[in-house]
């Protein structure tokens, strides 16, 4: 099921790629094969190879639990949540929150957590900021 | 003799203090990373780039600094093969099979110095066959046009696609969605935007380096948090070692072995889309086909251990002639390398060995020497590296997530970049849940607008004739191995895959 799935949004995906190539504004000045050409060949690849799976599916893939998809879903949040609040924040704390919230879902006792989170964002610090010289985000504190 | 030649003033390049330096770094880093399990070549090397990248380091330092990180995780991948059964990374898959046998006979120690050994003569020989063939494969692609280049690019990803997935329309998809990503962007031809949507980001196109970090990196943290397994592998385990170095008689008795799977191995990797993984396999059936007579294989022989371990490090250096000498990467941890030649604003191909043979000899040199560092590291200090195996990932994992996304800000500073790392990572996870192969993706992205543009240069050349494109033998050639590459493995893949499978059946650890 799952194959037929994907097959059928590989195909829609295929469909809208289409759309948007051939709404594509080609320019009056233009080689023999122009701008949509390519990207029309690479749709029907895209297209064919989808129907492919959906007809002639894999045997199904073990999907986990909805609680583990939920624990994805989270870690995506905080991932998602960490990009916007970085340069808010700052390069230090963000990251502590960031690493301590993995190391406690990948099954970390609280205390440990902490500790991972804390010493990957300090030590990630000092190592590429302040030895390697790479410029992190900066928050109101300079750190 | 002008090989030779060559190949002195890439030691001159090699041999300074930050060179040396580097290699070290990048040997000791990619022997841990191969040992540790979730953490492979390709996105060990992936997470270094940014590194790399924002060090300031030239071409010629960077490069010996990654393949440095590749050669050594095809040392590292094999210590937690013998002592744990595990496969650091995949293509150790196959050492697991004598290897941790012999560790269960209290031959932990010899077992992995005899690998570290195999190991050294494969990525040997492999140099010296990357230093003798790739010349000769650049003189051939002297004589590509634009119609060659395109069909070049078509075989890579119909072979890729016949050895990389078990599903040729999966690897088909997968080519074609990098290759579609690859067009995002302003069109380098005509100047207008496609498929950019009134993004402002997206007009210089997505950058393949985001897409690998994301894909390779990342999607794995989801799989370890999809499975919550943080412990450590070792964790309750013995890991005696014992004896460090191998006797004499087994080194004698294996070397024969070693001999034939490093060329085995080698022509493995030179085979576009081939790689390491199949050259291990290929160098271990073979073996055991050959010399195995009392069926001793798979109960902790030694040529066992050999020869998966010669072949895949042979592999590996093989890999690295098409990268180089066509600009056409083999496997997926030489297509993270020509990312970053790319980054580099270095094209690899035939004009790479003319325009900058210090970077091509450097290179070289520098395997020689990042090969010799790595014997020992690898035979003495392999106590070191056991200890490695002991960290656990709900450690490890938030460690390599914030490398990435650290390596990603460091490069452009914008958040944007950092969200559409973090879409890729989960498209990872769904593609990989999926059985869809990863490296087509990537070398889509990485190759998409090159293919694109030799396409159109080649038609409009020929006023718009589309026939151009199979209208010189060399093409028709080309052509003709791509779709035989592709509808091979349709017919005997499948035996070849079976076996791999069954092998992996009977190991029941393995396979998680």
């Amino acid at each position: 099921m799952s194959d037929r799935i994907f097959g059928v949004v590989g195909m829609l995906l295929a469909l809208g790629y289409v759309l948007a190539a051939l709404a594509i504004e080609e320019s009056f000045l233009s080689d023999a094969v122009g701008p949509k050409a390519f990207p029309l060949i690479i749709a029907a690849i895209l297209g064919l190879s989808s129907a492919v799976i959906a007809f002639r599916p894999d045997p199904e893939p073990k999907w986990p639990a909805l609680g583990r998809l939920v624990e994805i879903g989270a870690a995506i949040v905080v991932m998602i949540l960490y990009a916007e609040l970085l340069p808010v924040a700052g390069f230090v704390i963000a990251t502590a929150f960031a690493a301590a919230y993995l190391a406690w879902r990948l099954g970390s006792a609280l205390l440990e957590a902490v500790f991972v989170g804390i010493g990957t964002s300090i030590g990630i610090y000092v190592i590429f900021h302040l030895v390697l010289g790479l410029s992190l985000a900066r928050g109101p504190w300079g750190f | 003799m002008e090989t030779l030649a060559n190949l002195g003033d890439g030691f001159a390049i090699a041999l300074t203090w930050q060179n040396l330096l580097l290699a070290l770094l990048g040997c000791f880093l990619g022997t841990i990373m191969g040992a540790l399990p979730g953490l492979g070549p390709s996105n060990g090397v992936a997470i270094l780039i940014p590194l790399a990248f924002t060090l300031g380091l030239g071409a010629t330092p960077s490069l010996i600094l990654l393949t440095s990180v590749y050669y050594g995780a095809m040392y590292g991948g094999r210590i937690s093969s013998i002592l744990l059964n595990i496969p650091g990374d995949e293509p150790a898959m196959m050492t697991c099979l004598d290897g941790h046998p012999m560790a269960k006979k209290g031959m932990a120690g010899e077992a992995l110095s005899l690998s570290g050994v195999a190991s050294f003569v494969g990525a040997f020989f492999a140099t010296w066959g990357l230093i003798l063939l790739a010349p000769q494969l650049v003189k051939i692609a002297l004589l590509f046009g634009p119609a060659e280049y395109f069909a070049l690019f078509a075989l890579a990803f119909m072979t890729l696609g016949g050895v990389s997935s078990t599903n040729q329309a999966k690897s088909a998809f997968a080519a074609a969605l990098g290759l579609g990503l690859a067009t995002i962007g302003v069109d380098t031809q005509t100047g207008v935007p496609r498929f950019t949507f009134g993004e402002v980001h997206l007009y210089d196109g997505l950058d393949f380096l985001v897409a690998i970090v994301g894909l390779f990196a990342l999607s794995e943290v989801f799989i370890f948090l999809e499975h919550r397994h943080g412990g450590s592998d070792a964790e309750g385990r013995k890991m005696e070692i014992g004896k460090l170095y191998p006797p004499i008689s087994m080194l004698k008795q294996c070397m024969p072995t070693m001999l034939r799977t490093s060329f085995l191995g080698f022509l493995a990797g030179v085979l576009p889309g081939a790689g390491a993984s199949l050259g291990s396999f290929i160098s271990y059936s073979m073996e055991k086909r050959l010399v195995d007579k009392k069926g001793t294989f798979g109960t902790g022989d030694p040529r066992g251990v050999a020869a998966p371990e010669a072949g895949n490090n042979a592999a590996a250096g093989g890999a690295l002639v098409p990268m180089l000498a066509l600009g056409v990467p083999g496997s997926g941890t030489t297509a993270v390398l020509l990312a970053v030649l790319l980054a580099l604003n270095i094209t690899p191909g035939p004009l790479l060995f003319t325009q900058n043979p210090d970077v091509v000899w450097g290179l070289i040199a520098a395997l020689f020497i990042a090969n010799f560092m790595l014997l020992a590291m690898n035979i003495p200090m392999v106590g070191l590296f056991t200890r490695v195996l002991m960290i656990p990932s709900r450690v490890l994992m938030p460690i390599v997530a914030m490398v990435s996304f650290v390596g990603i800000y460091g490069i452009s500073g914008s958040t944007f970049d950092l969200l559409v790392m973090i879409g890729f990572g989960v498209m990872g996870w769904v593609l990989r849940k999926l059985d869809v192969p990863l490296v087509p993706i990537i070398l889509g992205t990485l190759l998409g607008n090159a293919m694109e543009n030799n396409l159109r240069r080649a038609v409009t050349i020929d006023n718009g004739n589309w026939l151009t494109l199979i209208d010189s033998p060399l093409a028709i050639t080309l052509w003709a191995i791509a779709i035989i590459g592709f509808i091979l493995p349709l017919v005997i893949g499948a035996r070849v895959k079976s076996g791999m499978h069954v092998r992996r059946d009977e190991e029941g650890s393995i396979s998680d």
